[in-house]
């Protein structure tokens, strides 16, 4: 039983990471269509920003606070990135075929990843230790304090989008946009200034995940972006792609999933029961679980 | 018969290139090994890109899986060869030895091909029922699942790869799957069949109110783009002589979506242009080394902002050709195809 | 018995009956118009005739045979035939491929003997290219046969839809708004074109329309729908007087 709970959390503190990524392809194929394949990548920059962030605070003592701070300045810089990648790359095709759309999104996919190679250079990285390591031991579990960490900051991120997107002016104006820009812009609201905001605010939580996850395991590579981000892409779909509460949901059952399968089965299956849980998902009822059937006008 | 003249050309003129560039004829025109494989790199992708076009670009299904049924195809000529080729070869000893590898060849070409034609037939039944980006996803994932399968059976090497595969596919064989390859999907998308599923591309919901049997058609073409990837990928499998499942990643599926948007979907000659032209950046920039992705990624979005239709669009190279003859001298006004 | 019949049909969205309880019954050969104000469940009738949605409950028979709840296709080769409001044609196909489309629902060809190129294919190609021209003849289409469909004028790309639609032989033809955006000569032309049909092919005709000078200028029967509900049915002179209709359109007084 206590293998099942150390398990349960194992997999929440995963799923988490998978959820805030997932918000951020979930918030910007509700207002664009679009499937933002260069998402896992801002993910990655995060965590980079974080390494040479916390290089700077090399020598202070490791501090909840300045995780804090690190974390603060991984998710401004990507956001930005983010408000940069919608400006000069999707904006302009913003009204071509879906396809081109597409093939626009692996291109700055593409882009980011091998600039980071460029720049960062291909090598792996070591991301040090932020904040003081402590393990807890409740119910015969093991807790590490990065796990800990991990799901605290999740979920306050999490609270506060929802508080965000359902209480303020500009998240209502977000709602609108994801149900019809034409509608939106009808409406006297500046789309495109939405959805510059909806980029950044889902790039500033993938960042935060980058450096969460990096302080875990703290080795990041430029490439690091495919796998979580591919996953947290089938968790966002999973729980009905433009669905917030969708994207919670499909992340951490993905989490879970894995860590079970990877727990009571076999590691080698472990990147396939994310797809395989996509597409059953998808056959049997393809708008997700949490999504809206979207049946088109004849 | 003209058809078997022109045919028959073909066949003659590939040998006879064949022959050529691998300094059977005169070692003085050989190529260095190194083009003579990026020319054959360069047909295999032709292959994938024509057969991909059938079903993106023709029939407008957004499928980004190809590299898996690619992958099957490899690895089960792969398999067919390694473990029964001997077996043939001995069977055939009356036939000269060229003929009794191009008989292997042609198997294990068969086998893979049938079997990736039923992993799209399993793919496309249950996934063409999905609209755009659903489908999209759902091929991709298959393709992954793919992968993963095939990483776990030991018998053709796991995650080491498969080898000891004999070098059994050259230029000649490649660039005659190419040809066959066009052959094909030309005759395809220019039949009755092929109108439907331009149909299907242009608005499916018409389509099927004029009596088009949608379903049926795309898992058709699926499963026709298919069995022609997993023949590229037996190719490649027995040119290279080795495969891993590292190669048929989506990162290839994304490479194939490439070449035939930088083409022009909908345009066979646009596909093979775009494979040409994507192997060349890609290996002429190669000296660039690290530069070379993110200059070819950065060039990939600028040509979707400046020219998303890619080079030839829905047009083929000929269309061009006999446009400027006729407004030269033919009648205005003349009707298209009657 | 009637060649088209609906009985007792709802259409319910979430709380919305677009379709409440219809009953309506089509003839072979007549000429029949579906009227209401915006919203009053027109197209949403073409839609579950056509077999786009599944009706919530009740009955649809085409010559006897139910089809409610079938494939869209599978209804059109029975014989139901249907325009769009929003044309719907192919665009980037000719204008004679539009139509080639709708006759290959007939044909006995596969994917097999195309590859091939068999004798056999190659004669229904020519005969169903024949065919297709014949149409467009009729349709005063023809010198366009070659044209890309998106580059036509509006008024041709909506008789364009009617032929390609004719083109599957149906034996009813469902014509959503055909006379919408044209002017009046337009519609006169179209009305002579519909009652043409009509009269050539005994064809059933039922008619969506916004135009009462082309509804009640060619349809025997009208059938005013407001709020998914029948509120009158009969000849166009008794609809024009009724004051239900006349409340429906222009509110109470």
């Amino acid at each position: 039983m206590t293998t099942f709970l150390q398990q349960l959390v194992n997999g929440l503190s995963l799923g988490s990471i998978y959820a805030l990524i997932a918000l951020g392809y979930t918030m910007v194929y509700g207002v664009l269509r679009l499937i933002n394949f260069a998402h896992g990548d801002v993910y990655m920059v995060g965590a980079y920003v974080g390494y040479y962030a916390s290089r700077r605070l090399q020598g202070r003592e490791p501090s909840i606070v300045s995780a804090l701070l690190v974390m603060l300045v991984a998710m401004v810089a990507c956001g930005i990135l983010g408000i940069l990648i919608e400006r000069l790359a999707y904006r302009p095709v913003r009204r071509e075929a879906r396809l081109t759309l597409l093939i626009t999104a692996i291109g700055v996919s593409l882009f980011l990843e091998n600039a980071a190679q460029l720049v960062f250079g291909p090598d792996p990285k070591f991301f040090p230790s932020l904040a003081p390591r402590a393990d807890f031991h409740v119910a015969g579990m093991r807790l590490t304090s990065e796990q800990i960490t991990v799901i605290a900051v999740s979920v306050l991120l999490m609270v506060l989008l929802r508080f965000f997107i359902m209480k303020t002016r500009t998240g209502k104006a977000m709602r609108a946009v994801s149900f019809s820009l034409d509608a939106a812009k009808l409406m006297g609201i500046s789309t495109d200034w939405i959805i510059s905001v909806t980029f950044a605010l889902g790039s500033a939580l993938a960042a935060a995940a980058g450096v969460l996850i990096a302080m875990q395991i703290p080795k990041i590579d430029p490439l690091m972006g495919i796998p979580y981000g591919l996953k947290a892409f089938v968790a966002a779909v999973l729980g009905g792609i433009g669905s917030v509460p969708g994207a919670v949901l499909g992340g951490l059952l993905i989490g879970t999933s894995e860590v079970m399968v990877v727990g009571y089965l076999s590691s080698t299956y472990r990147d396939a029961i994310a797809f395989g849980i996509l597409i059953l998902v998808l056959i049997l009822r393809p708008q997700g679980l949490l999504g809206r059937v979207q049946k088109e006008k004849v | 018969m003209r058809g078997g003249l022109a045919a028959a050309l073909v066949v003659a003129g590939l040998l006879l290139l064949n022959a050529l560039f691998t300094g059977a004829l005169a070692p003085a025109f050989a190529l260095p090994p190194y083009l003579l494989q990026v020319l054959c790199l360069a047909g295999i992708n032709v292959t994938l890109a024509v057969s991909l076009n059938l079903i993106n670009g023709f029939t407008g299904q957004f499928s980004i899986g190809h590299a898996g049924f690619m992958a099957i195809g490899a690895y089960s000529a792969a398999y067919f060869s390694v473990t029964f080729g001997e077996a043939l070869r001995a069977a055939l000893g009356f036939l000269p030895p060229f003929a009794r590898d191009g008989a292997v060849l042609l198997v294990a070409l068969a086998i893979g091909a049938f079997l990736a034609s039923i992993a799209g037939f399993i793919v496309g039944v249950p996934s063409l029922r999905l609209r755009g980006d659903y489908l999209a996803i759902v091929t991709l994932g298959f393709g992954e699942i793919i992968g993963v399968l095939i990483l776990n059976i030991d018998a053709v090497g796991g995650a080491r790869g498969y080898s000891g595969i004999p070098k059994l596919a050259n230029f000649f064989w490649i660039y005659l799957f190419a040809a066959l390859t066009i052959l094909v999907v030309y005759r395809v998308v220019h039949s009755s069949f092929g109108r439907t599923l331009v149909a299907i591309r242009e608005d499916e919901v018409a389509a099927e109110a004029m009596g088009v049997h949608t379903t049926r058609a795309k898992v058709i073409s699926f499963v026709v783009s298919s069995a022609l990837a997993g023949i590229a990928g037996g190719l490649f499998a027995h040119y290279l002589m080795y495969v891993n499942v590292r190669s048929f990643t989506f990162l290839k599926s994304f490479e194939i979506i490439i070449m035939i948007v930088i083409g022009g979907l909908g345009s066979i000659s646009g596909s093979v242009l775009g494979a040409i032209l994507y192997i060349s950046l890609t290996e002429g920039l190669r000296e660039f080394a690290q530069y070379r992705m993110v200059l070819f990624s950065l060039l990939l979005v600028i040509l979707m902002i400046v020219r998303p239709q890619g080079i030839l669009g829905h047009k083929e190279f000929v269309t061009f050709l006999t446009k400027r003859r006729r407004s030269i001298g033919a009648a205005p006004g003349t009707p298209g195809n009657a | 018995m009637a060649l088209l019949q609906l009985s007792r049909v709802t259409m319910r969205f979430g709380g919305l009956y677009a379709v409440n309880e219809l009953d309506l019954s089509i003839d072979a050969g007549q000429l029949y118009g579906l009227i209401g104000p915006n919203g009053a469940g027109k197209t949403t009738v073409f839609n579950v005739i056509t077999g786009v949605y599944t009706p919530t409950s009740g009955d649809i028979r085409f010559d006897g045979v139910a089809i409610a709840g079938e494939r869209c296709g599978r209804i059109t080769r029975r014989g139901v035939a249907r325009t769009f409001q929003n044309i719907r044609l192919f665009g980037e196909m000719t204008v004679l491929d539009n139509v080639k489309v709708a006759f290959d629902c007939r044909q006995a060809t596969t994917l097999g003997t195309a590859m091939l190129r068999t004798a056999a294919h190659r004669r229904e190609e020519e005969r169903v290219a024949l065919e297709s021209l014949e149409l467009l003849k009729i349709f005063k289409l023809d010198h366009l046969a070659g044209e890309k469909a998106k580059n036509l004028p509006y008024g041709n790309q909506r008789r364009l839809e009617i032929a390609r639609a004719m083109a599957t032989a149906p034996r009813v033809l469902l014509l959503d708004e055909p006379a919408a955006g044209m002017n009046p000569q337009e519609s006169i032309q179209l009305m002579d074109l519909i009652r043409w049909i009509r009269d050539r092919f005994r064809m059933a005709i039922l008619l969506v329309e916004h135009n009462m000078r082309v509804v009640m200028g060619i349809c025997e029967t009208v059938h005013v729908l407001d709020y998914g509900s029948t509120i009158a049915i009969g000849p166009p002179a008794q609809i024009q007087r009724d004051p239900k209709v006349i409340e429906a359109y222009l509110g109470g007084a």
